[in-house]
């Protein structure tokens, strides 16, 4: 139910007037969408988490890329502490 | 798209965790982590190291209760239009299902976003209710809505719910020593680490949020492992290339500014306080409790759960879904009698499909 799908920001679609529900088009790995992005703030470019149908939060890119990199640091620190 | 499965670190982390010794007994609450660690057979993997991680109540299908159910039947046998998630569709109330209450010619919708709910308000002029689920994660999609004046014919019947008071609720409950709680990642993205600090503080229990991935829940798994060995307790967050300790400010705002804390029984547990999330007065139009009130006013106040059912026990991570007399046989995908084994995020479901623990 908390299913979140990564997506990446490819158009905005309204600009979030006052009552106006904010929508982009997203890109789900090929297969394009159109999301809610009311409740994040993002740019065209940005990678997001859609969970029915909203952007929920954006991704560290550069978090996102090294994940198993800082994972294996992670892992060797705790190892020197012992 | 960010998959990250690297046999070589995960064998590393579990010849570490191996090292240790461990015996512990964590807790997750979320469906999708039950997911994965089925799907992955890191739940088999992670026993052989003596690490036991039980699932608590962490689909929100599943908590949904009976009442909660034969509210969103009486409101379509009304004539009301109602729609909801898939996984909600075929979850019994005491004696149907909304799936059965459509068969049987009332108007019932399966829907992937409560925005296909307003489109559908906006072409109709029958009364149209979502009835609207889902945790911390799900619940600022409906503020969010409400927020924008939907149509006059829209309303949500809201049966939101917190994981925080849960997890205290479980605590307090007293049935399971619980070494350490594995938070749940898209819960966390929106609420972030504070909301959780009272239970470590409180309770003296480490918890790492954490994400979906094989990796993700494997290095939580190592982190609460280093936690308990320092003797700390305290909320670390693994899943930071999602998750802000501050959590998404701008979907707390508004999931506060529309919902406010309510107590709310839970499908297995008795009332927890401050775990439901009703709508301020000042939405009331959008309540279908408040607007429907007639066509709810006279249902019981409490249903029996099915025979035999042990999804109470299970939401509680007491027992395992191989331990109910019904599993696989009276209680299948095709024909669940309980909500676990509906729902793809109920550990029923999960371990019929994946095979056992």
């Amino acid at each position: 139910m908390c299913l979140g799908i990564p997506a990446k920001v490819v158009e905005i679609r309204s600009s979030g007037e006052e009552g106006v529900r904010r929508k982009a088009k997203a890109d789900f790995g090929g297969v394009a969408r159109e999301i809610d992005i009311s409740l994040v703030d993002v740019n065209i470019g940005d990678y997001v988490i859609v969970h029915a149908g909203f952007a929920i939060e954006t991704i560290d890119e550069v978090e996102a890329l090294e994940a198993i990199k800082l994972w294996s640091e992670l892992i060797e620190k705790y190892e020197d502490l012992g | 798209m960010f998959r990250y499965q690297n046999e070589k670190l995960a064998q590393e982390i579990v010849a570490k965790l191996k090292a240790l010794n461990l015996t512990l007994r964590l807790m997750h609450v979320c469906g999708t982590h039950q997911d994965t660690l089925m799907r992955y057979g890191l739940n088999s993997m992670l026993r052989e190291v003596g690490v036991d991680v039980r699932a608590g109540p962490g689909c929100p299908v599943c908590v949904t209760t009976a009442k909660e159910i034969e509210e969103a039947i009486a409101l379509a046998q009304s004539g009301k239009v109602v729609a909801t998630f898939g996984d909600m569709f075929r979850v019994p109330g005491e004696t149907q299902s909304l799936a059965e209450v459509k068969a049987e010619g009332y108007d019932v919708r399966m829907v992937y976003s409560i925005t296909d709910c307003i489109a559908l308000a906006e072409k109709t002029d029958k009364d149209v209710i979502f009835f609207s689920i889902g945790f911390e994660t799900t619940a600022p999609t409906p503020a969010s809505v409400i927020l924008s004046k939907p149509p006059e014919n829209f309303s949500i019947l809201s049966t939101h719910r917190l994981i925080p008071p849960a997890m205290a609720a479980l605590l307090n409950m007293g049935e399971l020593k619980i070494d350490g709680f594995i938070d749940p990642g898209h819960v966390s993205a929106i609420i972030g680490a504070g909301p959780y600090e009272f239970l470590s503080r409180d309770y003296k229990i480490p918890q790492v949020i954490a994400g979906f991935e094989p990796l993700d829940l494997l290095v939580a798994v190592y982190m609460l492992a280093m936690q308990i060995r320092r003797g700390e307790a305290k909320v670390e967050n693994e899943y930071t290339r999602v998750v802000k300790l501050e959590g998404n400010e701008k979907a707390k705002k508004i999931m506060e500014t529309v919902f406010e804390p309510c107590d709310v029984g839970w499908r297995g547990f008795p009332v927890i306080p401050g775990s439901g999330l009703t709508l301020k007065d000042e939405f009331a139009a959008y309540d279908a409790r408040k607007r429907y009130e007639d066509d709810l006013s006279a249902l019981p106040g409490d249903y029996k759960e099915p025979e035999g059912c042990r999804c109470g026990e299970i939401l509680r991570g007491i027992v395992d879904p191989d331990e109910c007399p019904l599993f696989g046989t009276g209680c299948t995908p095709q024909h669940p009698i309980g909500p676990c084994m509906v729902s793809r995020e109920g550990c029923c479901n999960i371990m019929l499909r994946y095979g056992t623990i």
